[in-house]
């Protein structure tokens, strides 16, 4: 392994900030790293699943008895192999879930409420035989009518999807109705200050609706899982998940048996954004396995992954924005409501509390609601409900700025959130780098060079995302030839092992490449929550550093034994222990000393109060839109984040750069498309268009560093924020191209185009 | 089901002689009959890429040829790109170009990058981005992977002279 300089390396540490090779890079180069789909287990079954072809339906009956009889066939699960939930909700680590919902959802009970809703499922000697089998189990249907529209849902006299959903309301909003099932689960309000007075000392209001499709995380590898459940009673999960131990609870919890019983080993996992917390495969599997006495594997096809994960909700937005005319915000106000697809859940909390997070909003009034419609369950995608909420805002900024002929970038740093404002919806921030994104693209040679050419355009748009804290466990063995072997509980998708290793490695003095880092199997490592919430390199990275200090703590005690002096007299910095009369002993040379020093020094620690004060991004794009064709050709991208303190430069950038063109292609192509019986018409990656690298250019990335204070190093977050600003920030430079104004997602050819007729010639 | 064929190729310069069904396809006997699960699975109808092998010289993808239809082909896999215990260009470019996240597309997109460097040892941005556009990467927005691309053909280049 290799260290690769960076010329502008941060001068305050030695290993933070450089770029070291990660420590799983050679496995994924060469195809050794074993994701989920590779595990093969001796006697190993594979299953398939029977899905809905329907969109709402009663199950009336299900016979799987030729299914059974087929040559090659070991088992057969259906939701009555599953333990009856009850009125159960329980905190799965990153929030709380229905029990009886997430196994309804899972394998469907009376009724299915989407299409791609699993049914059965079958376990046999190999895929074909499996599949074949599926085809054999007969499902009789009642059907019911669809509701696909969130505002239809919300109607008095709309289908309903389930019978036990009463509206909860949260913040100030009023009581719902309990007499009658509604498809309204949650009702939001947030208020802060004199909402009619704010708007009345405006001279600027922009009041516009918007409209955001359901888009998927589309991560390149399918859900998947093996089960083993042994004759001892113990379960054996392997799992492409974003989070070990919350697969754990959620597989023990449908399961009904102890978290004891469960053990998820977490394999390499093949892209989450938020889509793999969620369990759908391992209890069926489980049950699989139970009922056939061997090992099964379930793998999702792409057009099931579409159709029955998590995507993230569509969305209709009525926003209102007030500002003075010389640019100061006075008033916002928004109604969301949120597709939650078949079961609460969507992020529209989330969404509430983001809309006006940008800003130092004095008078605000957000409501919101968590609407079921026959889709699939939606889950957290990337910055769970502030993308789409960001489109809104950041487009009426726009408007507003183009009204009072003021730049965008000086509205923006006029009215930024920073430290001590407080939010709508409550909180009041800590130290922010908003300010600081918005200057560093102010500043960018980009926004600096003019843009010309005809039907090109420029714009620019901010994101924000909160970033968690949680809990976090890591434990670091000392290996007598001085290097550390790391144990970690957070699944690493995009480097994050690496992340966590290289701060180790700073809090002992050594270097990235004496560590090595694994990720643990939840019988290995102590309790982590889930990758998510962009807390791994902050959360973990705190437990690392404690792991560290406590090895220091270790050394110092042996270090005085050694020299016969008090531990007190023994101190731990720059890589070595040192002494009175200027004795000294390098990590090294102490780790050679520990079999004769009293053994293994194994250093633990654990994260759990910390938490983060949040993070932004600035972005900027020009774009060129085709007026015959409707087709918008993203010419140049920067995009400026604050990232606290980079520890991996290299990564923060790809997680800048990935998160900017995953919200490319929900600006400008990837939607859900419905027909009216509720059928997903394009669930394809072909159909489904997200990015190729055809379709982008080169992404700028400017890493902005304001140090969290409630990090060591001064870590924050960088996953979320940078797919929040594109939509809005790709429809500003749409309008500054052409003159028109988009209200929906995606702006694909044509609805733009349909958009550019509609404008007077 | 249909009678199991006998289907004769050579991976990775070894001969290989193997046993399927004829509607096993040769995504499905690399990974389950000969347990090279190198080549990965995303879409299983040819939208991603990530099971991209070379074919006679050719990049395909692995989910839409039948291991019949590879009778007496050469193919060429990801675990045949290193020589010996050494990476090769594109793959060491990959890696200190922190050129991948999750790391699934990543050997479609080396194998990808093979084909189009033997085709076009030089290609600008937009030869490269035009050639991997078969294949998906949802992690990086690309940015890395194209540049890491224009690395190892510099450094095959600059191996040539």
């Amino acid at each position: 392994m290799a260290t690769v300089n960076n010329p502008k390396q941060n001068p305050k540490y030695k290993v933070i900030g450089t770029r070291p090779v990660r420590h799983d890079g050679a496995d994924k180069v060469t195809g050794r790293a074993k994701y989920g789909a590779d595990i093969k287990l001796t006697g190993m079954l594979y299953g398939a699943m029977l899905r809905s072809p329907h969109a709402h339906a009663r199950i009336v009956s299900i016979d799987t008895s030729k299914a059974e009889a087929l040559p090659g066939v070991r088992a057969v699960a259906t939701s009555a192999d599953l333990p009856e939930q009850g009125d159960r909700v329980v905190e799965l680590g990153e929030g709380s879930a229905n029990m009886r919902h997430l196994s309804a959802n899972i394998l469907a009970r009376e009724k299915v409420l989407y299409k791609g809703h699993a049914i059965a499922a079958v376990a046999a000697d190999n895929i074909h035989i499996a599949e074949e089998a599926v085809k054999l189990i007969a499902v009789q249907y009642e059907l019911l009518p669809p509701v696909l529209d969130v505002r239809k849902a919300m109607e008095d006299d709309a289908p309903i999807l389930n019978d036990d959903i009463r509206t909860e309301s949260v913040g100030s909003a009023p009581p719902g109705n309990d007499s009658k099932p509604t498809n309204i689960a949650k009702h939001f309000v947030f208020e802060k200050g004199d909402l009619a007075a704010g708007f009345a000392a405006a001279d600027v209001i922009v009041e516009r609706e918007f409209d955001t499709s359901m888009v998927h995380q589309g991560y390149i590898e399918p859900h998947n899982a093996t089960v083993l459940w042994n004759t001892d009673g113990k379960i054996t999960v392997w799992l492409s998940t974003q989070g070990s131990f919350s697969a754990r609870q959620q597989t023990a919890e449908l399961l009904k048996v102890p978290i004891s019983s469960v053990k998820v080993i977490p394999t390499e996992i093949g892209g989450g954004f938020g889509g793999k917390i969620s369990v759908y495969l391992p209890p069926v599997a489980a049950v699989l396995s139970k009922k056939s006495g061997r090992p099964v594997k379930l793998i999702m096809s792409r057009t099931s992954v579409f159709e029955a994960t998590g995507p993230t909700p569509g969305s209709h937005m009525r926003v209102k924005l007030g500002a003075t005319k010389d640019g100061k915000l006075v008033a916002g106000e928004a109604w969301i409501a949120f597709e939650a697809g078949a079961y609460t859940g969507s992020p529209i909390g989330a969404a509430c509390m983001c809309i006006f997070a940008c800003y130092d909003l004095p008078n605000g009034r957000v409501e919101g609601f968590d609407v079921c419609v026959n889709k699939p369950r939606t889950n957290a995608y990337r910055a769970p409900g502030s993308t789409h909420v960001a489109f809104a805002t950041e487009t009426l900024v726009d408007e507003i700025c183009r009204q009072i002929g003021m730049d965008p970038a000086d509205f923006r740093l006029k009215n930024a959130a920073k430290e001590g404002v407080r939010r709508v919806d409550g909180p009041v921030y800590a130290r922010v780098g908003m300010v600081e994104t918005i200057e560093a693209i102010k500043n960018s040679e980009h926004y600096k060079t003019p843009l010309e050419g005809k039907y090109r355009g420029r714009g620019i748009a901010t994101g924000f995302w909160f970033n968690c804290g949680l809990k976090s466990a890591a434990s670091a063995t000392v290996n007598p030839d001085g290097t550390v072997s790391l144990m970690e509980g957070s699944t690493d998708i995009g480097g994050s092992r690496t992340g966590i290793a290289m701060q180790l490695a700073e809090a002992l003095g050594i270097r990235a490449e004496e560590v090595t880092p694994t990720v643990g199997d939840t019988d290995s490592v102590g309790y982590c929550d889930v990758t998510g919430g962009s807390r791994v390199t902050f959360a973990t990275g705190i437990a690392a550093i404690e792991a560290a200090k406590d090895i220091q703590r270790q050394l110092v005690d042996r270090a005085a034994m050694l020299w016969e002096v008090e531990p007190s007299q023994v101190s731990y910095h720059a890589g070595a222990v040192h002494g009175p009369e200027g004795k000294t002993l390098s990590f090294k040379e102490m780790a050679d000393k520990l079999h004769a020093t009293g053994g293994a020094v194994i250093g633990r620690g654990t994260s759990s109060a910390a938490n983060q004060a949040g993070a932004f991004g600035t972005h900027c794009v020009d774009v060129e839109v085709d007026p015959e064709l409707g087709k918008v050709q993203i010419l140049r991208y920067t995009a400026a984040q604050d990232a606290g303190t980079a520890i991996h430069p290299s990564y923060v950038e790809g997680q800048i750069q990935g998160g900017v063109v995953q919200g490319i292609g929900w600006a400008l192509n990837e939607e859900y498309w419905y027909d009216e019986r509720g059928d997903m018409r394009n669930s394809t990656y072909l159909d489904y268009r997200m990015p190729t690298c055809y379709d982008v250019p080169m992404i700028d990335t400017i890493i902005v560093e304001v140090p969290d204070p409630q990090h060591p190093y001064g870590v924050r977050g960088v996953g979320e924020v940078p797919i929040c600003p594109p939509p809005a920030a790709i429809a500003n430079a749409i309008y500054d191209a052409i003159g028109v104004r988009m209200h929906q997602l995606p702006m694909s050819p044509p609805r733009l185009l349909s958009e550019i007729l509609k404008k007077p010639q | 089901m249909s009678r199991k064929r006998i289907v004769t190729l050579t991976i990775n310069g070894d001969q290989v002689e193997l046993l399927c069904e004829p509607r096993q396809t040769l995504l499905e006997v690399l990974r389950d009959t000969l347990e090279m699960t190198g080549t990965k699975e995303g879409c299983s109808n040819g939208n991603c890429g990530a099971c991209t092998v070379v074919m006679d010289g050719r990049p395909v993808v692995s989910c839409l040829v039948l291991a019949v239809e590879a009778e007496g082909a050469e193919i060429r896999t990801i675990e045949g790109v290193a020589r010996g215990s050494h990476l090769d260009e594109v793959q060491s470019a990959f890696l200190e170009g922190a050129a991948l996240q999750c790391g699934i597309c990543t050997p479609g997109f080396i194998l990808q990058t093979e084909c189009l460097l033997a085709e076009n040892p030089s290609p600008t941005e937009d030869e490269i981005r035009f050639y991997l556009a078969g294949n998906l990467c949802r992690c990086t927005g690309y940015d890395k992977i194209v540049r890491a691309v224009q690395v190892a053909a510099e450094k095959r280049q600059l191996a040539k002279s």
